[in-house]
């Protein structure tokens, strides 16, 4: 009797199993998972930025997972590179080193993709730049891997010159930061400044985490330009303005794109930042041909930061990833070799095309001025329209 | 040359040096007391700043918004926590190493100061970023030509070089100068004639603390920022000039601090090839100053083993 206790129990127990497996079984195969890189500020001073750019890439990702037509389900791996290009080596390396890691969407600060692009080419790591504006990024060399959606500061500085040269100021004195983003800025803006008819009285160089402006800024003083000019980050951006103030200057103040974001805000204070000129490559989100598409999403994510300038710009980027990775599938070779090909892809910033140095031919520069505490789009903006003028308005 | 110009790298200059004496000062004092170079100094200075500016926004939290009420307040806060700070790390960190090689209380309070540097930038809500310090002091300005003379600016110098004035008058004047001096030439005469040499330590490193506290507001109040690396240039800056100035010499520190802002200044105006080679031409100099006079330029009157 009791061997066929046993030997019931037995049988009931291997009849569960087999269940279990079957229905295990006949379940839908898991998707296999891509792992994707995101590198970019996410501490320190530029911090907004890449946390907007981070929220964005996630964004991307998190749609595309909610998809149930895509091949794969991603995942994203978010590394700081505190916009130091020595730490910027070390976690691109990390990302190029994971076999697991199909590409990565990186990088805003110029400094920190100039140091990184031999990574990732050494490791053949397809790398798409969100928001680094350095030319040489993608012209300085032959790397397949680099590719950028966002445009350079060649066009910026031109449509800058000309924009405000239009407006009648002859007069430039430009600080501009030691990097080779801000060394790059000055080299364009002045050429173009100059082919335009403007005069740049004089310029100085200043470390990117440099405190105190008094001394460079009195003899900015003494020179009486019409525009004083930062190229640099919002940091420097900050502090430039807040000393210009207290050392009585009456110039207009202008500053590349790296200062177009709220942290200027937050830092200066609406009145102070009132009426500064800047310029970014594209337009505002809401102009943006999926501008609309993009910010309801990311509002409806509920991320804790804005998406700031780049954001679109991430969103794009890790998009395009994807459909790479789901056109070719996973393949870090395979994936290069379709980035070398994008053409007219569709994206929420517009079409992108990479030339044959992986840079996407996007032209539109937009001009905005600070009102209301507000980026506001130049044409937009009261100071267009004559109703507020702009310090020392000619 | 333009008088505005020259008066305005003036003004610039006394203004810096008042705050890097004012941190040069710290330094020199836990020298001559105790023979130990504290590297946490500019970290907690940086703590002490943070504090006031959250003693600011709990000011603004519960309504009082009257600028120098708020000013008085976040200099208490601030001073005093500060001052209590370098208290606790002297009993903690630095008495209890004494017999240690120099070396290691140099480590070991470097780390400390990182270790700060670290927490801050990790705990403070945001600390990462830099935070806008509230312009507190009146704003109006002289201009006279190319030069601007600010009133916050002459508030600023003026009440750091009183001070200093009374820093020195408090060793120079009081009991408890006096042991500290005391203390700083002989620690064991000094323990035989009864004074409390705990006490002493403690005493001297709150004040130092506190007076470098002041820099890192006064540091807030200027340029109406502070960050979690404000002070690590503040200290490299502080410590090189009481070097220069002699280090245990009150006189050589406000000497060196002063002689470091004049160099920045010198070397931002005069040099060609800009002012991004500032800090370079400062401290070379420097250390061309150092090679010429190893012990300071205001050498200590009995030479130690250093």
């Amino acid at each position: 009797m009791e061997f066929n206790m046993r030997n019931k129990f037995h049988g009931i127990v291997l009849a569960a199993t087999a269940c279990a497996g079957l229905a295990l079984a006949t379940s839908a195969p898991a998707k296999e998972t891509v792992q994707l890189g995101f590198l970019g500020p996410l501490t320190g001073g530029n911090s907004s930025v890449g946390l907007g750019g981070r929220n964005s890439a996630e964004l991307a990702i998190r749609l595309r997972n909610d998809d149930p037509n895509s091949k794969y389900t991603y995942e994203l791996d978010a590394l700081d590179d505190e916009c130091k290009p020595n730490v910027g080596v070390q976690v691109a390396t990390k990302l190029a080193t994971n076999r697991k890691v199909a590409g990565a969407v990186t990088h805003y600060c110029s400094a920190v993709a100039m140091g990184t692009v031999d990574v990732y080419h050494r490791f053949g790591l397809p790398a798409t730049i969100w928001g680094a504006v350095l030319p040489d990024i993608t012209y300085g060399n032959d790397y397949p891997e680099i590719t950028r959606v966002n445009g350079t500061m060649i066009n910026q500085n031109e449509t800058a010159a000309k924009m405000m040269t239009g407006l009648g100021y002859k007069t430039f004195a430009i600080i501009h930061d030691t990097t080779d983003y801000g060394k790059g800025h000055f080299t364009y803006l002045s050429k173009y400044l100059g082919e335009d008819g403007a005069e740049v009285v004089g310029s100085f160089g200043v470390t990117s985490d440099q405190q105190d402006f008094t001394a460079e800024l009195t003899q900015v003083k003494a020179l009486n330009p019409d525009v004083v000019v930062f190229a640099g980050l919002t940091p420097g951006g900050v502090r430039v303005r807040q000393q210009m103030d207290k050392l009585g200057i009456n110039a207009v103040f202008e500053g590349v794109s790296g200062i177009k974001s709220d942290a200027f805000f937050e830092g200066l204070g609406t009145d102070l930042a009132e009426g500064t000129m800047t310029f970014l490559e594209g337009a505002p989100a809401e102009k943006l041909p999926g501008g609309a598409f993009f910010l309801s999403e990311y509002e409806k994510a509920g991320y804790s930061t804005p998406p700031e300038a780049y954001g679109p710009f991430a969103f794009a980027a890790m998009n395009l990833l994807i459909d790479a990775v789901e056109t070719v599938g996973p393949d870090r070779k395979a994936i290069v070799g379709y980035m070398g090909k994008v053409q007219d892809h569709q994206s929420i910033t517009g079409p992108i095309s990479f030339d044959d140095h992986g840079q996407n031919t996007v032209a539109l520069i937009t001009g905005y001025v600070a009102q209301d505490g507000k980026w506001v789009v130049w044409e937009d903006s009261d100071y267009a329209k004559g109703i507020r003028q702009l310090p020392a308005a000619k | 040359m333009d008088f505005g110009l020259i008066a305005q790298y003036l003004a610039n200059g006394i203004l810096l040096g008042t705050m890097y004496a004012l941190v040069a000062v710290g330094f020199t004092l836990f020298f001559g007391v105790l023979d130990v170079v504290k590297f946490s100094h500019g970290d907690v200075l940086m703590l002490g700043t943070f504090i006031g500016f959250t003693a600011w926004l709990g000011l603004e939290a519960i309504g009082v918004t009257n600028p120098w009420i708020q000013l008085l307040g976040i200099l208490l806060c601030s001073l005093g926590a500060t001052a209590l700070i370098g208290a606790a790390i002297a009993k903690w960190l630095v008495l209890p190493l004494k017999k240690a090689p120099q070396l290691n209380t140099l480590l070991i309070t470097l780390m400390l100061g990182t270790a700060i540097r670290e927490v801050v930038r990790l705990f403070y809500p945001n600390g990462s970023n830099p935070k806008a310090f509230p312009a507190l002091l009146p704003n109006s300005a002289i201009e006279i030509g190319n030069f601007s003379l600010r009133a916050d600016s002459v508030i600023l110098v003026l009440a750091g070089l009183g001070l200093i004035g009374l820093l020195n008058l408090v060793i120079n004047r009081t009991r408890l100068g006096l042991a500290i001096r005391a203390v700083a030439q002989d620690e064991e005469t000094a323990r035989i004639m009864g004074i409390n040499y705990t006490l002493v330590v403690l005493a001297t490193f709150a004040l130092g603390s506190g007076v470098a506290a002041f820099a890192g507001i006064m540091n807030g109040l200027y340029y109406n920022e502070i960050n979690f690396g404000m002070g690590l240039i503040l200290g490299l800056i502080g410590f090189s000039a009481a070097i220069v100035g002699g280090l245990g010499n009150l006189y050589g520190a406000i000497l060196g601090g002063f002689l470091f802002a004049g160099l920045q200044t010198v070397g931002a105006a005069l040099l060609p090839f800009a002012s991004a080679y500032k800090d370079v031409f400062a401290f070379a100099v420097v250390i061309a100053l150092m090679a010429w006079k190893p012990t300071g330029l205001i050498p200590e009157r009995s030479s130690d083993r250093v």
